[in-house]
C-alpha cells in the first residue's frame, strides 16, 4: 500500500470494475481519549486502517472495543468529551482531523454519509419523514425548492420504499423498525456521497429484514461506486458483506486483511475467540462438521463452545423422560384495536397453535417480529387470557387459574426477557433484586434469603460482591445473568426465554447460552426459547417451531430444521441467517 | 381531536359542581357571623338581621342555599356582595387586571425563561450556564414579596422609572414592573426546565443523524433540539397561566392592585359566599381551560400523541 499522500480526487470513480487504486480513507495511527475526571481514558488506540475506492471494509468488535468511536471519529461526532488526541484521518489526501466546524460542514452528508444504529431513536420524533430527507438534500445542495421535493421522493423509492410519495407525510412511529432503516439509508445516501459509514446498520432488525436492508444497501452503494464502512459485531455478517475486515479489540487493531483469509485462518486469538463464538458461523459450522467430519470441527477445536452445546444436547436427548411438561393445544388469541371512533379491527395474533415441550428439553419458538412468538409466551406465562385452546402444564390445565393457585403456577413458570436493561428496576440494587421474588411469595427468613441470593449468584457465576451494586453499573452481559438468576430464585421448572440473549454481544451472548445450557442440565430445567436468530437455535434448543404470523408452519427437532427445511418460509429463514453463504471449511 | 376537545369539555360539567359545592361548603362552614360583621359595635335595630338574613338567604339550610345560588348563577345573577355591589361587577373589573397581569408575566417568563434555557442548555458548565442556574435558584429561593420590595424600592423608589402603586385603570405600563416580581420564580423554573430539555436533546441519536446530514449547528438547534425540547415547557407554562390567573395575591398586594387574589381574599375574610363561589368557579373553568389548550398544544408540538377516543 502506498503512503504517500495523493491529490484529491476530483471526479467520481467510475463503476463497473470497481476498485481504484487510491485509498479515499486512510486512518494513520489514530488516536481518540474521553475526558474524565479521572483524567483522559483512551477509547482508540492507534488506529490504522485503509479503504480504497469501491470497496466495502467492516470493523468488527465487540461493543467497547472502539469501532464505533472510529467511524464517528472520521466525520467528528465523538459523544461527549470524547477528542481526537492524535492521528491523522487522510480523506482524498486531506486531513479531516484538523479540519473546522464549518469545514466538516461540507464534509459531511455531501463527502460522508452515515447511516446510524438504531432506526428507533435516530428519527427525529416530531418531524415528518419528507421533512427529515428533504432537509438533507437541501443542506447539501443536491438540489432546492420543487426539485428537493421530487429529489426526496426519488431517494426514498430507491432506498426501498415503493410508496414514499403517499408517505412523506407521516412521522417516524408510524413506520416500522425496517422502514425507518431504510429512510435513514436514503438519508446518508441522499447527497451521493463518496464514503458512507453504516454503523450496525441492522443489528435492530429481524434477520429477513437485515438481509432485505444489506442487499439493498449493497445494490445502491455498487451503482453509486461508494466505499463503505461497515461496523459490526457479527463477524459473519462482515464476513458476507466485506471484502476487507478490520478485527478491533479494546481501542485497537488486532487483526486485519481480506475477510476470507481471516475467517478461514484467524491468527489473532481474540479473532480466533470471535470467530468460535458467532453463532452464525457455529451454527454453518456444526453442518460443515456433520457433512464432513474432520475438517469442520478440527479448525476450531479451540475453545470452540459448541462443541460442549451440543454433547449437552445429546445428553438431554437421552436423559429425556417421554412425559410432556407442557402442552399447548390449538391455541388462538385475538385482540381487538379500536380503529376510529367505535370501530375495531381484529388481529389474530396467535391462530391455532399447539405444541408440546418434554421436561427438561428446549423448544424454540422461532420467527420474525409480529409473527406472534412473544404472544405465546404471554399467553403461556397467563400474562394474558387466552381466546381459545387450552394450555396444560404438568397435566393440570392452566387457563383458568386464580389466586393462590395461579401464584403456585407462577413459582413454578419464570419469565427471562429480552432487555436486560428495562427488566430490571434501576432503584433496585443486584441483591434486593434477586431476592424480591422471594419475598413476593414470603419464602423464608431474611438471612434464609441473603442464603439463597448467595446461592444464586453462585449459580450464574457473579461474584458475592456483586449484591451491592445497582443495574447502571453492569455490563449487558451481568445484567441478563442477574434476570436470570432472579428467574431461578423460585426454583422454577420452566423458563421462558423472550430474546433473551438478542440484545447482547456474540461473546457476551455466548457465555450466557453457555450459562443457560449448564444450569438446565444441573437443575434439569425445561426452557421455552423465544428468538428471530436461528442461528442460536442451532446451539440451544432440540426442537422448533418456526412461526409465520400467529401460526406454525413447520415443527420439528433441531436438526430435521436444519438439514431438511421443508417449508420456503424456514428455508427463507435460514438464508437469511448471516455467513449462511459464506463458504466455510472449504 | 374533536372527540376528545368534545369530551374534555363535558368532562368540566362535574369538575364545575364539585368545585363550587365544595367551595360553598366551605365559605358556609366557616365560624363567626358575616352579618353581626357589618355592623361591628353598634347593635342593629331588631329584624333588621333577620331581614338580611332572609335576603341572603342564610336562614335556609346549606345545601338549599347552594341550590339557590346554583339557579340563579345560571340565570345570569351572581348575587350581590354583603354590601350591595352585584358580583358580576366586581368580577367585570377584577378579571380584565388580573388577565392583562398574568399574560404579561406569562409573556415575559416564556420569553426569557426559554431564551436562557437554551443558552444555558447549549453551554453546559460555561460561565453563562453557571450563572443561569445560580440565579434561578436565587429566585426560587427568596420568596416573591422580598423579590417584590426590593424591585419596587430600586426601580420605583430609588430610579423612578415605574409608579410605586398601580392606579386603578392598571395600563400595560403600570403592570410591568409587577408583572416582572409575578414572573420571577416561574421563570426559574423554565431556564431549569429548558436547560435540561436541550443539554438531554442535544445528546439525542437524532441530533447526531441530523448533524451527519451537514446541517449547520443552528439549523440544527433550532429545528431539532429547540422544538423537542418545549414539550415539558409547554405543559409548565400551561399550568402556570392556570395558577397566575388566581394566584397573584401577594403580587397585587405589594403593588395595591384591586385584582381577583385581592378580591377573593377580601371576601373570604368577610364570609362572602356568593363572591367568592363565582369567583372560584370562573377560575376552576378558565383553570380546566387552559389545561385542555396544553394539552392540545401538546399533540401539536409531538406528533407522537394522538387523542383517538
Amino acid at each position: 500500500m502506498s503512503q504517500t499522500v495523493i491529490e484529491p480526487v476530483s471526479e467520481p470513480v467510475n463503476n463497473g470494475s470497481g476498485v481504484s487504486h487510491e485509498p479515499l480513507l486512510q486512518i494513520r495511527d489514530l488516536e481518540v481519549g474521553f475526558q474524565t475526571q479521572h483524567g483522559v481514558v483512551p477509547a482508540v488506540r492507534g488506529v490504522s486502517l485503509t479503504l480504497y475506492a469501491g470497496q466495502t471494509l467492516a470493523i468488527v468488535g465487540e461493543s467497547g472495543s472502539g469501532k464505533t468511536t472510529t467511524a464517528q471519529a472520521i466525520i467528528k461526532l465523538l459523544a461527549g468529551t470524547g477528542k481526537i488526541t492524535a492521528g491523522q484521518i487522510l480523506f482524498e489526501g486531506r486531513d479531516l482531523a484538523g479540519l473546522s466546524e464549518k469545514q466538516m460542514q461540507d464534509v459531511r452528508g455531501r463527502l460522508i454519509g452515515y447511516v446510524p444504529q438504531d432506526p428507533m431513536s435516530n428519527l427525529n420524533p416530531v418531524w415528518n419523514i419528507g421533512f427529515q430527507v428533504e432537509e438533507a438534500i437541501k443542506a447539501n445542495n443536491v438540489a432546492q425548492g420543487k426539485a428537493a421535493r421530487q429529489r426526496t421522493i426519488q431517494v426514498l423509492q430507491e432506498a426501498g420504499l415503493s410508496d414514499a410519495e403517499d408517505r412523506l407525510k407521516q412521522f417516524p412511529h408510524q413506520f416500522s423498525g425496517g422502514m425507518r432503516q431504510r429512510v435513514l439509508i436514503g438519508i446518508g445516501l441522499s447527497a451521493r456521497p463518496k464514503l458512507l459509514i453504516a454503523d450496525e446498520p441492522t443489528s435492530a432488525l429481524d434477520v429477513t429484514v437485515q438481509r432485505q436492508i444489506l442487499d439493498h444497501l449493497g445494490t445502491l452503494t455498487r451503482d453509486y461506486g461508494t466505499s463503505v464502512l461497515f461496523i459490526t459485531h457479527d463477524l459473519g455478517l462482515a464476513a458476507e458483506r466485506a471484502e476487507q475486515l478490520v478485527v478491533m479489540y479494546k481501542g485497537k487493531v488486532v487483526e486485519s486483511g481480506p475477510s476470507q483469509e481471516i475467517l478461514a485462518n484467524p491468527q489473532h486469538p481474540y479473532t480466533q475467540r470471535l470467530v468460535a463464538a458467532a453463532p452464525s458461523l457455529a451454527s454453518r459450522r456444526i453442518q460443515s462438521a456433520k457433512n464432513d467430519d474432520a475438517v469442520g470441527a478440527e479448525i476450531f477445536s479451540g475453545g470452540s463452545l459448541d462443541t460442549t452445546l451440543v454433547a449437552r444436547a445429546a445428553e438431554r436427548e437421552q436423559a429425556a423422560e417421554a412425559k410432556d411438561l407442557i402442552k399447548v393445544q390449538n391455541i388462538s388469541k385475538l385482540y381487538r384495536i379500536r380503529t376510529k371512533g367505535l370501530k375495531y379491527n381484529e388481529l389474530l395474533a396467535v391462530n391455532d397453535v399447539s405444541f408440546a415441550i418434554k421436561k427438561g428439553t428446549t423448544t424454540a419458538l422461532v420467527g420474525e417480529s409480529g409473527s406472534g412468538k412473544s404472544t405465546v409466551a404471554k399467553l403461556l406465562l397467563q400474562l394474558e387470557s387466552i381466546t381459545s385452546g387450552t394450555i396444560e402444564f404438568d397435566g393440570q390445565d392452566v387457563a383458568g387459574l386464580k389466586g393462590a393457585a395461579l401464584l403456585k403456577f407462577r413459582r413454578r413458570v419464570q419469565p427471562v426477557f429480552q432487555d436486560p436493561y428495562g427488566s430490571l428496576d434501576p432503584q433496585y440494587n443486584v441483591g434486593n433484586t434477586i431476592a424480591e421474588p422471594l419475598l413476593a411469595h414470603k419464602i423464608g427468613t431474611s438471612a434464609e434469603r441473603q442464603a439463597r441470593v448467595r446461592e444464586l449468584l453462585d449459580q450464574v457465576s457473579l461474584p458475592w460482591a456483586t449484591r451491592y451494586r445497582y443495574p447502571s453499573e453492569l455490563s449487558g452481559g451481568q445484567r441478563q445473568r442477574i434476570a436470570v438468576a432472579r428467574a431461578l430464585a423460585l426454583k422454577p421448572d420452566v423458563l421462558v426465554l423472550d430474546e433473551a440473549v438478542s440484545a447482547l454481544d456474540v461473546l457476551v451472548q455466548g457465555q450466557i447460552l453457555n450459562l443457560l445450557t449448564e444450569l438446565q442440565t444441573e437443575l434439569g430445567l425445561t426452557y421455552l426459547f423465544i428468538t428471530h436468530d436461528l442461528a442460536v437455535v442451532r446451539l440451544v434448543a432440540d426442537n422448533v417451531c418456526v412461526m409465520q404470523r400467529g401460526r406454525i408452519v413447520e415443527s420439528a427437532s433441531t436438526d430435521e430444521v436444519f438439514d431438511s427445511p421443508r417449508e420456503a418460509y424456514t428455508q427463507e429463514l435460514l438464508a437469511a441467517i448471516p455467513g449462511a453463504n459464506f463458504e466455510f471449511g472449504r | 381531536m374533536i372527540w376528545y376537545t368534545g369530551k374534555r369539555l363535558l368532562q368540566m360539567i362535574p369538575v364545575f359542581f364539585g368545585a363550587t359545592l365544595l367551595i360553598y361548603f366551605m365559605v358556609f362552614s366557616l365560624p363567626g357571623d358575616p352579618i353581626a360583621a357589618l355592623y361591628g359595635d353598634r347593635p342593629p335595630a331588631p329584624g333588621v338581621v333577620e331581614q338580611i338574613r332572609a335576603q341572603y338567604n342564610l336562614d335556609k339550610p346549606f345545601i338549599v342555599q347552594y341550590l339557590i345560588y346554583i339557579g340563579n348563577f345560571f340565570q345570569g345573577d351572581l348575587g350581590t356582595t354583603y354590601s350591595g355591589r352585584p358580583v358580576s361587577d366586581v368580577m367585570a373589573k377584577a378579571f380584565p387586571i388580573t388577565a392583562r397581569l398574568a399574560l404579561l408575566a406569562l409573556a415575559i417568563e416564556a420569553f426569557f425563561g426559554i431564551l436562557v434555557g437554551l443558552v444555558a442548555g447549549l453551554r453546559k458548565g460555561k460561565l453563562f450556564d453557571t450563572s443561569a442556574l445560580v440565579v434561578s435558584l436565587l429566585l426560587i429561593s427568596v420568596p416573591t414579596f422580598v423579590i417584590g420590595f426590593v424591585l419596587q424600592y430600586v426601580f420605583a423608589v430609588q430610579l423612578g422609572w415605574a409608579r410605586t402603586t398601580v392606579s386603578s385603570e392598571a395600563p400595560l405600563s403600570e403592570l410591568l414592573l409587577p408583572a416582572l416580581v409575578l414572573a420571577s420564580v416561574s421563570f426559574a423554573y423554565i431556564v431549569r426546565l429548558t436547560r435540561a430539555s436541550v443539554s438531554d436533546n442535544l445528546n439525542a441519536d437524532f441530533v447526531r443523524t441530523a448533524t451527519a446530514k451537514g446541517l449547520s449547528r443552528r439549523r440544527v438547534v433550532g429545528v431539532h433540539v429547540l422544538r423537542n425540547s418545549l414539550v415539558p415547557v409547554v405543559t409548565f407554562l400551561g399550568v402556570d397561566l392556570g395558577s397566575l390567573m388566581v394566584g397573584a395575591i401577594v403580587t397585587e398586594g405589594i403593588f395595591n392592585i384591586n385584582g381577583v387574589g385581592g378580591t377573593v381574599y377580601k371576601a373570604i375574610k368577610l364570609g362572602e359566599g356568593p363572591t367568592v363561589v363565582s369567583f372560584i368557579a370562573v377560575m376552576v373553568v378558565i383553570f380546566v381551560l387552559a389545561n385542555l389548550l396544553v394539552d392540545l398544544l401538546y399533540a401539536a408540538l409531538d406528533p407522537r400523541i394522538r387523542y383517538a377516543k
